[in-house]
């Protein structure tokens, strides 16, 4: 793996590949009556969040936990950026504090790059810059859908995914696409024209304005946030409009395949992208979603931190990435499962 | 030796060309009088002092970045003896008080300053600056750039009143409400990296719009850092029909493109955007057909505590002053000097006003009875760009480490050696 995690082009197919593997183990202990190993005793990750968000950083501040590394929080709210310090001197300054992993999200798109110039040391983990990149949360997709499939690395390759929503504003869709794409999935973006991005070229997908014409092959289909505070709105008639075009109603919800998974980044506004009795149906993930949100960033930290100290806590730690998966799946028909 | 070069000494008395070397086979030399300053051109060519239309000094209101001083001492490294300044400064240049202050404090620098004035009042698109006024101080440019006059009947009006005046009005093509919030081009590579993005029509609506506000009205009209293909479409069109247009490209726009964002660095992040490759390929086929008159620098220096932020919050604007010469040499080899010449020198003094047609001291010819504005330029010099040795106050240069051929030897203004062997001599 590489010194940082940026976007999923850091990754490549491989790196995606390792990542899962090695999530299976954190999954396991995520099961355990205490859930921590000592993995990262004795390493420090400071959360730099700048903008609102609990599940990220509390997902990512679990994950640490759980591997007994210490945890350092800042939010800008309380910071001393409110006293004019500039952003560059702020994670300097954090870094002077003795941190191994810098986890930082920005509203700014390229900040978590930016931060890699700024610092020396530190692994910088991206938990989202503008709309730039979200990594971990298109891996902790990928290893819900390969969950699903009782664990098949080649589960992705040909499998039907659909992104709806404002992919334009959305850094979860950048990374999502990266990484489906990367693994042989094949792409379809959905959403009204004004919420696509500029440009796709060279992104390796199709797009769509008409979320009907390609839902019912979908594999997967992937719900974004229409994000108001971001001002989505201005780019809509109305959220109505966009709930009856682009909503996964309770209409659309008897058209999708029986075994499609329909995976939602959160936070889930009902009534808005999806219909409030859809986001409970069986083939809705979110819940699990989360769970394995954890195990991923676990994960992520132990192929960024932990490497070459395995063995100082064997027992405790997982075992390095098994080569072989159970379940009933083929190498690489790309099975569906059930 | 360069096609449609000669070898000639030149003789500088009192400001004013005196003498060049005749063309009769003892390759131009003269007899340097006794006590006269001898400056080496050697393996040089001796340029007509360059002229750049388009230069921010931030003096009023932002002196860390650059002052009028240390602004005009990057211009004379550059091998400028005429600069003109924008109005944008704090406050603007938007009434007679600001104008004298900035001649005055520009009275004894190393370059010429002419002073742009503001067509609205505080830059605002609201109210006419006093044109008059300022015209009678010798402004002959005026534009709001940094900002677009937005409102049409506003453009219409001030084209008017600066036709009545015989002043020219130079237009920032910018519409606000396509480019709101955009940090870099909008293309591919905007979507790429999450970065939102300024639409070519942002500029090509108000491109547009304004060639027809000054055919309508019969208003000579300069259109400031074109940058898209379609800008340089539209102007290559109003041409040929007669419409009284001039049009600048900066270094930039003709060497960089949008590509650079993908560093996230904001030292690639200026205002027009660096563009797609298309784009980049029109403009310098607009400079090479002569739909685009001039090359202008757009120098726009800032503090580093400024420029070092997030790249969508990072003011817009590079530093050029000293690169200019470089850049153009480098990237557009193919183009004829003489062309060059035009483009940096004759052509922008003509378009400010202050070349020798309307009685001014800038855009040669090197002539006996001219003034001695000289750049003395080794085409062949190959350097390393190297943003903290610049002189301008503030180093955003997005050419740091680039090689480059060809560089300023000497500056002559009014018949003073400013710049010798590349050092700056005040």
């Amino acid at each position: 793996m590489t010194r940082h995690l940026l976007d999923i082009d850091d990754l490549g197919a491989d790196g995606i590949t390792e990542v899962l593997q090695v999530t299976d183990s954190f999954a396991e202990v995520a099961r355990r009556a205490i859930p921590k190993v000592p993995t990262l005793r004795g390493k420090t990750v400071a959360t730099l969040f700048f903008e609102d968000s609990t599940r990220t950083r509390i997902s990512f501040e679990t994950a640490a936990k759980r591997m007994s590394a210490d945890v350092l929080s800042f939010a800008a709210g309380s910071s001393s950026l409110k006293k004019g310090e500039s952003l560059r001197d702020t994670i300097e300054t954090i870094e002077a504090m003795g941190i191994d992993a810098v986890i930082i999200r920005h509203p700014s798109s390229g900040v978590a790059l930016q931060a890699t110039r700024w610092l020396s040391d530190s692994a910088v983990v991206n938990a989202g810059d503008g709309w730039h990149a979200h990594p971990t949360q298109a891996l902790l997709d990928l290893y819900t859908v390969r969950e699903l499939h009782d664990g098949d690395d080649g589960c992705f390759r040909g499998l039907r995914v659909v992104i709806v929503g404002d992919v334009r504003h959305s850094r979860v869709a950048r990374s999502q696409v990266a990484a489906y794409v990367a693994m042989g999935a094949r792409v379809t973006l959905a959403a009204p024209a004004t919420l696509m991005p500029p440009s796709v070229e060279g992104w390796g997908v199709d797009a769509t304005n008409d979320l009907d014409e390609v839902l019912a092959e979908a594999d997967v289909v992937s719900l974004l946030r229409i994000q108001e505070e971001r001002g989505s709105g201005a780019f809509l008639p109305s959220l109505r409009e966009y709930t009856a075009e682009f909503g996964l109603t309770a209409d659309r919800a008897h058209r999708i395949r029986p075994d499609a998974v329909v995976l939602h980044p959160g936070p889930m506004v009902r009534g808005v992208e999806i219909a409030s009795d859809v986001a409970d149906l069986p083939n809705v993930h979110v819940t699990r979603q989360v769970a394995n949100g954890v195990a991923v960033r676990m994960a992520v930290l132990f192929l960024l931190l932990g490497s070459g100290e395995t063995s100082r806590a064997a027992g405790d730690v997982p075992p390095p990435p098994a080569p072989t998966h159970a379940g009933p799946t083929t190498a690489n028909g790309g099975s569906r499962g059930s | 030796m360069v096609a449609g070069l000669r070898q000639a000494d030149v003789l500088v008395s009192d400001g004013r060309i005196v003498q060049v070397g005749s063309d009769d086979g003892r390759g131009g030399a003269l007899e340097a009088p006794s006590g006269a300053v001898v400056i080496d051109a050697g393996g040089c060519v001796v340029l007509p002092g360059l002229v750049d239309l388009h230069t921010h000094l931030r003096q009023p209101g932002d002196e860390e970045a650059e002052t009028i001083e240390s602004g005009a001492r990057a211009a004379a490294l550059g091998g400028f003896t005429a600069v003109v300044a924008m109005p944008n400064t704090n406050p603007p240049l938007d009434s007679a008080s600001a104008v004298r202050d900035v001649q005055s404090l520009a009275r004894d620098v190393p370059v010429d300053v002419f002073v742009a004035g503001a067509i609205t009042v505080a830059r605002a698109g609201e109210r006419l600056a006093p044109m008059a006024e300022l015209a009678r101080l010798g402004v002959r440019l005026f534009t709001d750039d940094g900002n677009g006059v937005q409102s049409a009947g506003m453009m219409r009006r001030a084209l008017e009143y600066a036709r009545g005046l015989g002043v020219v009005l130079a237009q920032h093509c910018e519409v606000a409400s396509l480019a709101s919030g955009g940090a870099m081009h909008e293309g591919e590579w905007s979507a790429r990296l999450g970065l939102p993005g300024i639409p070519a029509s942002a500029e090509e609506v108000m491109v547009a719009r304004d060639l027809l506000l000054a055919r309508e009205v019969g208003a000579r009209i300069h259109l400031l850092h074109l940058s898209t293909s379609g800008s340089v479409d539209l102007v290559r069109a109003a041409k040929r029909l007669g419409v009284a247009v001039t049009a600048e490209a900066t270094p930039h726009h003709v060497s960089l493109t949008d590509a650079s964002a993908a560093t996230y660095d904001p030292l690639f992040k200026v205002n027009p955007p660096l563009r797609s490759k298309g784009d980049v390929d029109a403009v310098r086929s607009g400079l090479a057909d002569g739909t685009i008159d001039a090359i202008a620098t757009d120098h726009a220096p800032h503090r580093a505590e400024t420029k070092d932020l997030p790249f969508d919050q990072a003011p817009p604007g590079m530093i050029g002053l000293e690169t200019a010469v470089g850049v153009v040499l480098t990237e557009l080899a193919d183009l004829p000097l003489a062309q060059v010449v035009a483009m940096m020198s004759t052509r922008p003094a003509a378009i400010a006003g202050i070349g020798p047609a309307n009685g001014g001291a800038h855009g040669g010819p090197i002539a006996a009875g001219h003034a001695a504005n000289l750049c003395i330029v080794d085409l062949e010099a190959t350097w390393v760009v190297d943003p903290s040795r610049l002189a301008s106050r503030s180093a955003n240069s997005p050419y740091g480490g680039r090689k480059l051929t060809g560089r300023v030897r000497h500056t002559v203004l009014h018949g003073e050696a400013v710049v010798i062997d590349g050092e700056a001599q005040r």
